[in-house]
């Protein structure tokens, strides 16, 4: 990738990371970017680097348009690694006295991260930067998605450099929203379910205070993927849904299976969903990838986890879903668990104190099977689909 | 004292801590923080934190 104008005078210099498929535990199967910013005014100004690895791309993008020491402010909107990871190397190379700034939490974590002496400037929420004819001001947003994480907002032209928010892990020949089409919403989506779900309520407060502030955008510019100049509210609205976690009825069963038992168990009870009229499917575990689970779950209404019960255990698969599932915090969602057992058959009791402890209130304590499900082991599981429904469909 | 827990970010509130950046004395309990006291950590109010169990 080369630099790329998307303003006048404003340039993305990031870089473009073909070739990740795991990002820490989230499948990227189309990559990602590294996006970062350089505004050219009186003074110039550098938002966000990169990953470490590609600090001399970074590097050579931006003495493509400026030489990297001209730059007067590096700006960090978040401290994670992905867009750090390039500072030690951008900081020699602009200077080490130039300032940098972030916020409060900001200094507090780069601090942990680099032991450098640099000069911080720490700034909070209406604080403003002049940069000449240009003047950046700064929204603090702690937990969106780390403490430190805060938003650059440049006024002349209407642009919100969001950090994380409204970012998605894409890499491809598109750089913008209205080139990319529709195709970009599931790469959001899919993000917002696995980085932002957790902190909905706070998503809920932010678009309210951005409201008040009467903030005009005309264009966001995120850390990964694309950037929205079409439709900036598009993305927004669709944050203040996903926010709201407002389920559809819909139920996902997500198992694993060792024999097929309870793979046999979780097919019959999605044909008890289905029956129902509530939109179902199972999901076997290690045929998707944990992230894609959670991209589905965000708008069921019920969630149904099966476990086989494996050296008194949990199977280690369902132990993985769950953990990860529980770290995201899904909201208004109801549960159940079943499960095929050789002879002590404890996984469906260990699902259900998952699932409560997820706060996802159970509707069934649960229903499990010896070894090989019969014909009428299965209309049993059929009908606990139906139960599980009966509750979907009388919200 | 109890103490409790950010919902938000998973901060521990410990009253035998306090907050002392932020001119909160140890000894402090939750209920005696002032009502603007908000987490150290991620800035969210005391409604949004839990006793921790």
């Amino acid at each position: 990738m080369k630099p790329i104008q998307i303003a006048e005078k404003i340039f993305d210099v990031g870089v473009t990371d073909w070739n990740i498929r795991d990002f820490h535990g989230y499948s990227t199967e189309q990559g990602s970017t590294y996006n970062a910013f350089l505004i050219l005014d009186e003074k110039i100004a550098l938002i966000d680097t990169v990953k470490k690895e590609y600090a001399d791309q970074l590097l050579n993008h931006i003495s493509q348009i400026v030489d990297p020491a001209r730059i007067d402010y590096v700006i960090s909107n978040h401290t994670e690694m992905d867009h750090t990871g390039a500072l030690a190397q951008v900081m020699q190379a602009v200077g080490p006295d130039t300032p940098l700034v972030c916020s409060k939490m900001g200094h507090k974590n780069l601090s942990a991260h680099f032991r450098n002496a640099w000069n911080y400037q720490t700034v909070q929420s209406k604080d403003t930067l002049s940069l000449g004819s240009r003047t950046l001001s700064f929204l603090e947003t702690r937990m969106l998605h780390w403490p430190d994480s805060m938003f650059t907002y440049l006024a002349e032209d209407k642009i919100l450099f969001s950090s994380d928010a409204f970012g998605q892990h894409y890499a491809g020949p598109e750089k913008y929203d209205d080139v990319m089409g529709e195709a970009v919403m599931p790469h959001a989506r899919k993000y917002f379910a696995n980085i932002l779900l957790p902190y909905s309520d706070l998503i809920l407060k932010l678009i309210e205070q951005v409201g008040q502030m009467g903030l005009e955008i005309r264009m966001i510019c995120p850390d990964h993927g694309v950037i929205w100049r079409r439709e900036p509210e598009k993305i927004i609205e669709a944050y203040g849904r996903w926010s709201r976690q407002i389920p559809e009825k819909k139920a996902l069963v997500v198992y694993d299976t060792m024999w097929h038992s309870t793979e046999k168990m979780a097919e019959a009870i999605v044909d008890g969903f289905i029956e129902a009229g509530v939109r179902a499917r199972p999901i076997h575990i290690r045929s998707s990838h944990r992230s894609d689970i959670m991209t589905e779950l965000m708008d069921a209404r019920a969630l149904v986890v099966g476990s086989p019960t494996l050296n008194n255990g949990l199977f280690p698969t369902v132990s993985d879903f769950l953990t990860y599932m529980k770290g995201l915090r899904p909201k208004n969602k109801i549960g159940a668990a079943f499960g095929s057992y050789g002879w002590s058959g404890e996984a469906v009791k260990l699902v259900n104190r998952e699932l409560e402890d997820a706060k996802i209130q159970l509707v069934d304590s649960g229903l499990k099977i010896a070894y090989v499900p019969g014909p009428e082991q299965l209309e049993q599981c059929v009908d606990f689909g139906k139960k599980i429904a009966a509750a979907v469909l009388a919200d | 004292m109890a103490k409790y827990v950010c919902t938000v970010c998973g901060y521990v509130y410990d009253p035998a801590q306090g907050d002392p950046d932020n001119g909160i004395d140890p000894g402090t309990s939750f209920e005696n923080l002032p009502a603007d006291w908000v987490c150290p950590l991620c800035g969210a109010s005391k409604d949004e934190f839990e006793q921790e169990k």
